[in-house]
C-alpha cells in the first residue's frame, strides 16, 4: 500500500496521543518533560506532512514552522531541565506528586 | 569543470565512478527493478569501507599509530610479527577476539551488549558522504555536511550507554565527562565550520570540493582559525589523547571502557580510530581541497589524493597525541566556552563582512586571494589578542634552571605569602 | 510517493516509532526511557527524509539527539535516587483514557476528511529556499526566537546555580 497523506498523519496523530499519555500519567519531572517532547515531534511531523501534500502557494511555510518549534523545543528543555535540577536541590525530589507545598 | 583530458569511459580510473556506473547500468538492464539500488549500497559499502576505511584502520591507525608514537617516545613499537610488526593488528583482534567478552553482574545487559554496536553503525554511515572522487560519492545529498554533523553526534548517546550500563563508578566519570565535552565542543565546532559555509555559500560537501577547485585556493587558507577550531573540537569530542578527559587512565581506570573486555572493547577500539579518519576525511574535503590538488588531479587519481591527505591530516591527531601533555577536565570546558566560542563568533563576524563585500563587487575572483592574506594576519593577531586579554602571557622559556617555587610549584607553609 | 522501497520505508520507520515511543511509556527504567526517545527522535527523522525535507531531519537529529536527549540525560544523573524511576502518578488512568480519546478524534478527523493533496514534492523545499524565507519573510519571528535562545540560556544557568555560588556574587 503506497504511504498518503492520511499514513502519515496517523503516525502524528498516534505519536501525539502516546506522548500526552506520557506527559500526563508520569511521576517524574523528566518524564513528563519526555512526553512533551514527543508531543512536539508528533506536531512537527504533521506540519512536515502538510507542507508536503497540501496543494499549497508556499510549501516553505510549513519548514519554516518546524525550525521554530525546533528552537522552542530547545529552549524549553533547557528551562525545563534547570528547573528540574533546581527544584532537586531544593526539595530533593522531581516526583511531581510530592511537589504539593502551596496545597492548603 | 571540464578537467583536461577528460574521459568517461568505465577504464578511466581517475574516477572510479564511471566504472561503478558503467557495473551499475550494465546490471540495471538484467536485474529485476530495484535490485540495482541494493546493488549500488553495496558497491560503495565495499569500495569506500573494506576497501579504504578497515585497512587504513587496521595498518595507519593501529600499527602505524603504535611505530610513530614508539618513534616519538625514542622506543621501536611494535615489531616482532610479520616483516616490520605489520601483521601486529591482526595479531590483536584474533587476541581481543579469544578473549571473554566479561559482562558484571550488576550491569544492564542489554544496554552494555547494544553499546558497541551503536558505537560501530555512525563509523560506517558517515562515510556516504565523503566525495572520494567526482563521481565517487555514495550518497551526494544536498545537505551532506550538515549530515555529517548529525550522525557524528550519535556516537555520544553509544558511549553515555556504556559508561552507564556499567553500573561502575569510573565508567559512570567517563560518561558524565563525555557528554559535558560533547556538549562543549559542538558549539564551536559548529561555528567553524558555519564560517566555510559562509565562504562557499553550499552545504553540500561535493559543492565545497567544487569552490576550491574553482578559486584554486583551499578553505583552510581562507579560514586558518577555523580549521584550527575544527580540528581541536574534534579531537575533544572524539576523545583523542592530549584531550582524551574521558577515558583518562591516570585520572579514572579507563573511563567508559573500564569494564569492557574482549571483542565489545575492541570495537570501541577499532571505531575511534574509524571517526578519526572520518573526522580527518571531512577536513580534508571542507578545507583541504578534497580530492582536487591545483591540477594534479586530472594526472594523479583524486581518490589517490584524497587518501594521502586524508592520511596526512591523520598524522596531525598522532603527532599531538604523541607530544601534548592531556589537560584537565575543567580547563578543557573553559577553553571551549572562553577561548574557542568568541574565537568562532568573531571568526564568523569577519567571514560574514568578507562576504558582504564580495557579492557586492564584480571583481570577485581575485579578492578571494587578498581575503586569504587578511584572514591569515587577523586570525593570528585574535588568536593573540584574545589569549592577552583573558589574561594568559607567554611562558618565556628560561636559559638558566629555575627552582620549582619559582615557576609556581610547591611552596611549604612557612614560606607562604 | 510512488514505489516500492518508499512504502517499506514508511512502514518500518512508522513500526520503529511507535514501538519505540511505547517503550517510553512503559519501560520502568528512566534511562531505558531516555534511550527509546532517542530512537523515537531518529524514526521522526527518518519521516522528514521521506517527506523530502533533508535540512529538517538533519536539523532534528542534531537538536533532539545531540542536544536534548543529552540534556535529559545530564538531568537525570543530576537527580540521583529520585532519577531512576519512571513510574506512573494516581492520575495515570484518566490520562490515559483522554489520550485514547484523542486518538480516536484525530483517526477519525485524519480519515473522514477529503484532503486535497498533490502527488509529487513541490519545488523549492531546499535548504536554500527555507533560508531565504526564514531571513525575509518571517525575519521578525527568527529575531524573537533569537532572543528566546538568548533568554532560556540566561535563565537556565541562573536556575542551576548554587547558594554558594550566589553567596560568593552577592559579596562581590
Amino acid at each position: 500500500m503506497t504511504p498518503g497523506i492520511e499514513h502519515f498523519l496517523t503516525v502524528g496523530a498516534l505519536l501525539f496521543c502516546l506522548g500526552l499519555a506520557i506527559s500526563l500519567s508520569k511521576r517524574n519531572a523528566i518524564g513528563v518533560l519526555m512526553g512533551v517532547e514527543l508531543m512536539l515531534n508528533a506536531v512537527n511531523l504533521t506540519l512536515i506532512t502538510f507542507s508536503r501534500f497540501a496543494a499549497s502557494p508556499n510549501p516553505v511555510s510549513g519548514h519554516t514552522f518546524v525550525v521554530f518549534i525546533l528552537t522552542v523545543a530547545a529552549a524549553e528543555a533547557a528551562v525545563a531541565l534547570a528547573l528540574a535540577v533546581a527544584v532537586y536541590r531544593n526539595r530533593e525530589t522531581i516526583d511531581v506528586d510530592r511537589l504539593n507545598l502551596l496545597r492548603s | 569543470m571540464t578537467p583536461f583530458l577528460v574521459s568517461d569511459k568505465w577504464y578511466d580510473i581517475r574516477d572510479l565512478g564511471n566504472l561503478s556506473r558503467a557495473i551499475l547500468e550494465a546490471a540495471d538492464r538484467i536485474l529485476p527493478f530495484g535490485v540495482v539500488y541494493v546493488l549500488a549500497a553495496v558497491l560503495g559499502f565495499v569500495a569506500s569501507f573494506l576497501l579504504f576505511v578497515l585497512p587504513s584502520q587496521l595498518f595507519v591507525g593501529v600499527y602505524g599509530e603504535r611505530r610513530i608514537i614508539g618513534r616519538m617516545q625514542s622506543r621501536l613499537g611494535p615489531n616482532r610479527v610479520g616483516p616490520f610488526g605489520l601483521l601486529q593488528p591482526i595479531a590483536d583482534a584474533i587476541k581481543l577476539i579469544q578473549k571473554e567478552a566479561l559482562t558484571p553482574t550488576q550491569a544492564d545487559r542489554a544496554v552494555m551488549y547494544v553499546a558497541p554496536i551503536i558505537f560501530v553503525m555512525p563509523a560506517v554511515l558517515l562515510w556516504a558522504v565523503i566525495p572520494f572522487g567526482e563521481n565517487m560519492v555514495i550518497a551526494d545529498i544536498p545537505v551532506s555536511l550538515l549530515y555529517f554533523l548529525a550522525v557524528s553526534s550519535l556516537p555520544v548517546i553509544a558511549t553515555f550507554m556504556a559508561g552507564w550500563s556499567a553500573n561502575n563508578k569510573y565508567s559512570l566519570f567517563g560518561a558524565m565527562r563525555i557528554v559535558s565535552m560533547a556538549i562543549s565542543y559542538e558549539s564551536p565546532l559548529v561555528l567553524a565550520l558555519l564560517g566555510a559555509v559562509v565562504v562557499t555559500g553550499t552545504i553540500s560537501l561535493s559543492g565545497m570540493v567544487a569552490w576550491a577547485d574553482e578559486f584554486n585556493i583551499w578553505m583552510a587558507f581562507v579560514q586558518p582559525l577555523a580549521l584550527v577550531i575544527y580540528f581541536i573540537c574534534v579531537s575533544a569530542e572524539l576523545n583523542r589523547t592530549p584531550v582524551d578527559i574521558a577515558e583518562a587512565e591516570s585520572e579514572i581506570v579507563a573511563g567508559y571502557l573500564t569494564e569492557y573486555s574482549g571483542m565489545k572493547w575492541g570495537l570501541f577500539y577499532g571505531m575511534d580510530i574509524g571517526y578519526a579518519l572520518a573526522a580527518s576525511g571531512f577536513a580534508v574535503t571542507v578545507f583541504l581541497g578534497g580530492w582536487t590538488f591545483f591540477g594534479l588531479e586530472q594526472w594523479v587519481p583524486g581518490w589517490l589524493i584524497f587518501i594521502a591527505k586524508t592520511h596526512l591530516f591523520y598524522f596531525l591527531f598522532i603527532w599531538t597525541r604523541g607530544t601534548l601533555p592531556r589537560l584537565r577536565a575543567d580547563q578543557l570546558m573553559a577553553f571551549a566556552w572562553k577561548f574557542l566560542l568568541p574565537l568562532g563568533v568573531f571568526n564568523l563576524l569577519i567571514v560574514s563582512t568578507e562576504r558582504m563585500l564580495w557579492a557586492e563587487q564584480d571583481y570577485a575572483k581575485g579578492l578571494i586571494y587578498l581575503f586569504a592574506l587578511i584572514n591569515i594576519v587577523l586570525s593570528g593577531a585574535l588568536v593573540y589578542a584574545w589569549a592577552r586579554f583573558n589574561g594568559y602571557r607567554p611562558e618565556r622559556t628560561p636559559t638558566r634552571p629555575r627552582l620549582v617555587k619559582q615557576v609556581g610549584g610547591y611552596i611549604p607553609i612557612e614560606e607562604r605569602p | 510517493m510512488e514505489g516500492f522501497g518508499p512504502s517499506l520505508a514508511f512502514w518500518v520507520l512508522s513500526a520503529l516509532t511507535l514501538i519505540a515511543a511505547g517503550g517510553v511509556m512503559v519501560s520502568r527504567n528512566l534511562l531505558h526511557a531516555v534511550l527509546f526517545l532517542i530512537l523515537t527522535f531518529v524514526g521522526v527523522a527518518g519521516f522528514f527524509v521521506l517527506l523530502s525535507a533533508d535540512f529538517i531531519a538533519m536539523a532534528q537529529v542534531i537538536i533532539y539527539v545531540g542536544a536534548i536527549a543529552v540534556l535529559v540525560l545530564f538531568a537525570i544523573l543530576l537527580t540521583p535516587r529520585s532519577g531512576r524511576d519512571n513510574g506512573e502518578t494516581r492520575w495515570a488512568l484518566p490520562g490515559i483514557l483522554l489520550a485514547v480519546c484523542l486518538a480516536a478524534i484525530f483517526l477519525f478527523v485524519v480519515h473522514d476528511t477529503a484532503w486535497d493533496t498533490v502527488g509529487d514534492a513541490p519545488a523549492g523545499l531546499d535548504a536554500r529556499a527555507l533560508g531565504t524565507a526564514l531571513l525575509t519573510t518571517w525575519v521578525v519571528p527568527f529575531e524573537i526566537a533569537s532572543v528566546l535562545l538568548t533568554a532560556a540560556l540566561v535563565g537556565a544557568i541562573m536556575l542551576t546555580r548554587s547558594p554558594e555560588e550566589e553567596a560568593e556574587d552577592a559579596l562581590v
